[in-house]
């Protein structure tokens, strides 16, 4: 996960680590619970030392991180804002999958169709999955409606190997 | 053959509520000839929600039909609950089709001049109900899938969502053994799609066997199997168990 992520968490107002978790497992949902624990604090010490974020340590306290009160500086701020007007979109590597079959036709290694049929397969159970997870969240959630963009992701994705399906079926044809 | 007693007991025996061998369906003769099935094998469990998947043409909503015994065989055997379905006579046939399936049609084919209950209450009328249990039983099924509240509408005043609800509804209204579904979500938008897949997914969890045909990932991927069917044949199966939810987290950027 990017750092800007935890950065802009905190953007909210000076908080503790551990609310800055609790922030992200309730808009995340189960999907959460992938989230490793201690990668939160990796990533605070992270931003201070980039000088991002600032840490003060709560009165009478020991010197625990979970105990620390982060907040923004200036260019944290700063980050946030850049980021948050950034439009980079993350996109799934569909030439590799075209180029694995372009690549297994070519020299007879494997039938493209059995690589769309295995793929498929995976990403069925993969949207199976995630729409578990979407029904088993209250609508109109936080974590329900980005359960919903993996499934229409994942739908989009399907949908493209159904016209991978089709054109192989058609050049096996034509050959 | 398997029509002897001894095979018909031994088949009603099995765990099968659905099963076909060496399915066949062709049209035509010579050049023309169309192998629209061409030998299919399938076994469907009680309480099992299969899914047929494949490109336009591919022949599933022939096979759904073959199954459904709203069409017959040019060769190879049904077999429903133990009994074999593909011979026996259109009499015979008619009484199985209203009283033993269900099926649901992508364009929900409801009787336009009669309200959602009686839709549903002539279906169960059919099966051979008295008509106080079929009213009973259609205000139950409006009940289950959540329109109780439109009993009394004409389908013209229902949404494509509702009336697809009302359809549902009207499948189950005998009891199936097997629920049949063709595109059932192909005329829907998104958010009556989801609660058509809430509905299926009720119903999956009530015990209830569906053989569904669709074009839909969503309705495909909530099925215990899916088949994927080419040129009239079964060309891969698989049975969706869970296992990967713990790479949901991966899908959206959130690994560690």
């Amino acid at each position: 996960m990017q750092q800007e992520v935890v950065l802009a968490m905190l953007a909210k107002e000076p908080s503790h680590g551990y609310e800055l978790r609790a922030r992200l497992r309730q808009a995340l949902g189960p999907l959460g619970e992938a989230l490793n624990p201690g990668h939160v604090y990796v990533t605070l010490t992270r931003l201070e030392k980039a000088g991002l974020v600032t840490s003060e340590r709560a009165e009478g306290l020991a010197d625990r991180q979970d105990r620390k009160m982060y907040a923004l500086t200036p260019d944290g701020q700063q980050r946030v804002a850049e980021w948050l007007a950034e439009v980079r979109w993350p996109k799934p590597d569909l030439a590799e999958f075209h180029l694995k079959l372009v690549a297994a036709a070519a020299a007879g290694l494997a039938d493209p169709l059995s690589i769309v049929d295995a793929q498929r397969r995976e990403l069925l159970r993969r949207l199976r999955d995630a729409q578990r997870a979407a029904l088993a969240e209250p609508e109109g959630s936080d974590a329900a409606l980005l359960l919903e963009g993996i499934v229409l992701r994942l739908q989009a994705d399907l949908r493209w190997l159904e016209a991978c399906e089709q054109n192989w079926t058609g050049r096996r044809r034509r050959s | 053959m398997r029509h002897t007693t001894d095979t018909r007991v031994r088949d009603s025996a099995d765990a099968s509520v659905l099963r076909a061998r060496g399915l066949r369906k062709h049209y035509g003769h010579g050049q023309g000839l169309v192998r629209a099935v061409d030998g299919v094998d399938l076994d469907v469990g009680p309480g099992e929600t299969v899914a047929v998947m494949g490109p336009s043409g591919c022949g599933k909503s022939t096979l759904l039909h073959l199954l459904g015994a709203l069409d017959r065989p040019s060769g190879g055997e049904v077999w429903l609950a133990g009994r074999r379905i593909d011979q026996i006579g259109e009499k015979a046939l008619a009484r199985m089709r209203r009283s033993a399936v269900g099926f649901v049609f992508q364009a929900f084919h409801l009787m336009d001049e009669l309200t959602a209950r009686e839709n549903i209450e002539l279906s169960a009328l059919m099966a051979g109900r008295s008509p106080r249990a079929a009213r009973r039983r259609a205000a139950d099924l409006l009940e289950r899938v959540g329109l109780a509240d439109r009993a009394g509408f004409l389908p013209s005043a229902l949404s494509g969502g509702q009336r697809q609800r009302v359809a549902i509804a009207r499948a189950l209204s005998n009891e199936p053994l097997v629920v049949f579904a063709d595109e059932p979500t192909g005329n829907l938008d998104s958010a009556a799609t989801v609660d058509v897949l809430r509905l299926f997914e009720s119903l999956h969890e009530a015990g209830q066997t569906l053989v569904i045909v669709t074009h839909d990932e969503r309705i495909a991927a909530s099925a215990d199997r899916l088949i994927s069917m080419r040129d009239g044949a079964f060309v891969d199966e698989t049975r969706l168990s869970g296992g990967t939810t713990g790479q949901l987290g991966a899908l959206v950027g959130l690994e560690g």
